[in-house]
């Protein structure tokens, strides 16, 4: 059974799109990225999850179930950080935590005060008092304190000190080998290439490519640079090569083909330096959206 | 019960201030019947001094105010809207402020129905409502006992008047909320909730003083017009029914404009 099952799921905002027939599945034990510009669609599908808003069509099943029908019984086991944290300006850090605890059926005192000295958190401070940086940590620990089973994260980073991602990411890494799945939703694809195991690329409401990391890297585009005396970049306009430049005596551009088929061309030619390397995220991403 | 003490806790010092105002203003007024008891002819004259549309606007025909029970009368209207206001601002924000506040992203992600957070919500504020009722109906008694400066008078019509607040509080509270639920995003309570009151109390003073009964229907300020209440000693039945069918409106259509609404997204 996957733990994410997305049917066709289409949602409109009346008539402005929000995404378009989606489909994909999420399986147990899954980090799963999803990435793609702001305005994609991402916190879209994200609420559809929880039923914070309703699909115009199709349907989504978390462990099984439909996400609406079943909603309060499945967010037991959800926990979820949006990416604009807002919580009741009056109440202390600790009386937030603790309403947050009392929605759910386990005690999750321990694993509350656990978590918040992890993050550092003052539970004593009001939250009017926080900075967006704090804001966020109690966000994280209210997300997590009832140790979900699916664990739905909306570009968690954001206003978090490089620090306090890494220990974020080390947390969601910890959780996700006690056996919680991850939906890590992102426009930074740095942190989606560290955590996810699988990404899904969405585009205007659309998903155009659902892959593993290592194979959407792997299985592409190698970027080759050449530096050599006088080199005639015309031999290199073969088959497989794309985004072919010339500049200070090297030229690079991305292959995809038979290594051995570019390799053989190189060799030919007396030269100073080679590198051939994978393509960061980054630049699949930029090659999907151009 | 998570969500109703939470609302509640939320609300107290506001129920406060409401409550002790509302008392401050009955015990001000009852006050002042001293001088209004010793000089009947004095009242006569204060009220010829008006223009009688005016009276009949503001409900003030009928009215003998040298008599406690007239007197309390008029205090009650504006006891009223002071209960409206209170009413509808809790009504507007009920559900709204979750979203005004943008919180509803962290109530609804829990493992909790919207069904059940309204209805948490909703008997939180009649809690809420409850205690001000409560402090109104002690002061009313206890302050008319005080400053009745010796008169005898009917108690009937005064415990109609204050049972009539249940009624009135479940109106303003549940339109507001119907109303804040039929809008997009409310950004502000204040401006909805005061337009709601002063709108449905001006169509019953520009209803009284124009003779248009169809005008005053639609208002709450005319169902349970104090002046009515204290002449008959009774409850204008046929249009206390028009505010309880539209409590029972609200309510129902609220429950499913909630549970079908798209919570708008902070970004």
């Amino acid at each position: 059974m996957s733990i994410i099952e997305v049917n066709h799921l289409t949602k409109y905002y009346g008539k402005s799109r929000g995404i378009v027939d989606i489909s994909f599945k999420v399986e147990e034990g899954e980090i799963f990225g999803f990435i793609g510009p702001n305005g994609a669609g991402k916190s879209t599908t994200i609420r559809l999850f929880l039923s914070l808003i309703y699909p115009t069509k199709g349907e989504a099943k978390i462990f099984g179930k439909d996400c609406i029908k079943f909603g309060p019984e499945l967010r037991q086991e959800i926990g979820y950080l949006p990416s604009e944290v807002f919580y009741y300006e009056g109440m202390k850090v600790l009386d937030l935590l603790k309403y947050s605890a009392s929605f759910f059926q386990k005690d999750c005192t321990k694993r509350m005060h656990e978590l918040s000295d992890l993050m550092e958190l003052d539970l004593k401070r009001r939250i009017s008092d926080l900075s967006y940086g704090n804001k966020k940590k109690v966000g994280i620990v209210q997300g997590l304190l009832h140790q979900p089973k699916l664990i739905v994260l909306d570009e968690p980073t954001a206003g978090l000190d490089p620090l306090m991602q890494h220990k974020f990411f080390d947390l969601i890494r910890e959780e996700n080998k006690r056996g919680a799945t991850v939906f890590f939703s992102s426009h930074i694809l740095g942190e989606v290439q560290r955590l996810c195991n699988r990404v899904a690329i969405i585009k205007e409401g659309s998903i155009i490519n659902i892959q593993d990391i290592k194979t959407l890297q792997k299985d592409n585009y190698k970027k080759v640079r050449v530096t050599a005396d006088d080199l005639d970049e015309k031999r290199f306009k073969v088959k497989g090569v794309t985004d072919l430049e010339k500049e200070n005596g090297s030229i690079s551009f991305f292959y995809k083909g038979d290594i051995n088929a570019i390799t053989k061309l190189i060799g030919s030619r007396k030269i100073s330096d080679l590198t051939i390397e994978d393509l960061t995220l980054e630049e699949i991403f930029m090659h999907y959206y151009e | 019960m998570n969500i109703y003490l939470h609302e509640f806790k939320t609300r107290l010092s506001s129920v406060l201030i409401w409550s002790g105002s509302i008392a401050a203003l009955i015990f001000v007024f009852l006050s002042m019947f001293q001088a209004f008891a010793a000089d009947a002819a004095m009242v006569d004259d204060l009220m010829k001094a008006f223009p009688e549309e005016l009276l009949i606007a503001f409900g003030m025909t009928d009215m003998d105010w040298s008599t406690i029970l007239g007197f309390f009368g008029l205090l009650f209207t504006f006891a009223q809207i002071c209960l409206a206001i209170q009413s509808a601002n809790y009504g507007v924000g009920l559900v709204s402020v979750e979203e005004t506040e943008w919180t509803a992203d962290f109530l609804l992600s829990k493992p909790v129905s919207r069904t059940r957070i309204m209805t948490s919500k909703l008997l939180a504020a009649i809690t809420s409502l409850a205690i001000t009722q409560a402090v109104i109906w002690v002061c009313s008694f206890a302050f008319i006992s005080i400053f009745r400066q010796g008169q005898t008078y009917q108690v009937k019509p005064v415990v109609l008047l204050l049972l009539s607040m249940i009624i009135f509080q479940l109106f303003f509270l549940t339109v507001g909320m119907l109303i804040s639920l039929l809008v997009k995003r409310v950004r502000n309570v204040l401006p909805i909730s005061m337009g709601l009151v002063f709108g449905l109390y001006i169509l019953n003073a520009f209803g009284s003083m124009i003779g248009e009964k169809s005008l005053e229907i639609l208002s709450p300020f005319q169902h349970f017009s104090p002046s009515y209440i204290i002449k008959h000693a009774a409850w204008d039945w046929s249009l206390v029914m028009i505010s309880v069918a539209a409590i029972i409106i609200s309510v129902v259509g609220s429950y499913v404009l909630y549970s079908r609404r798209n919570i708008p997204s902070a970004v």
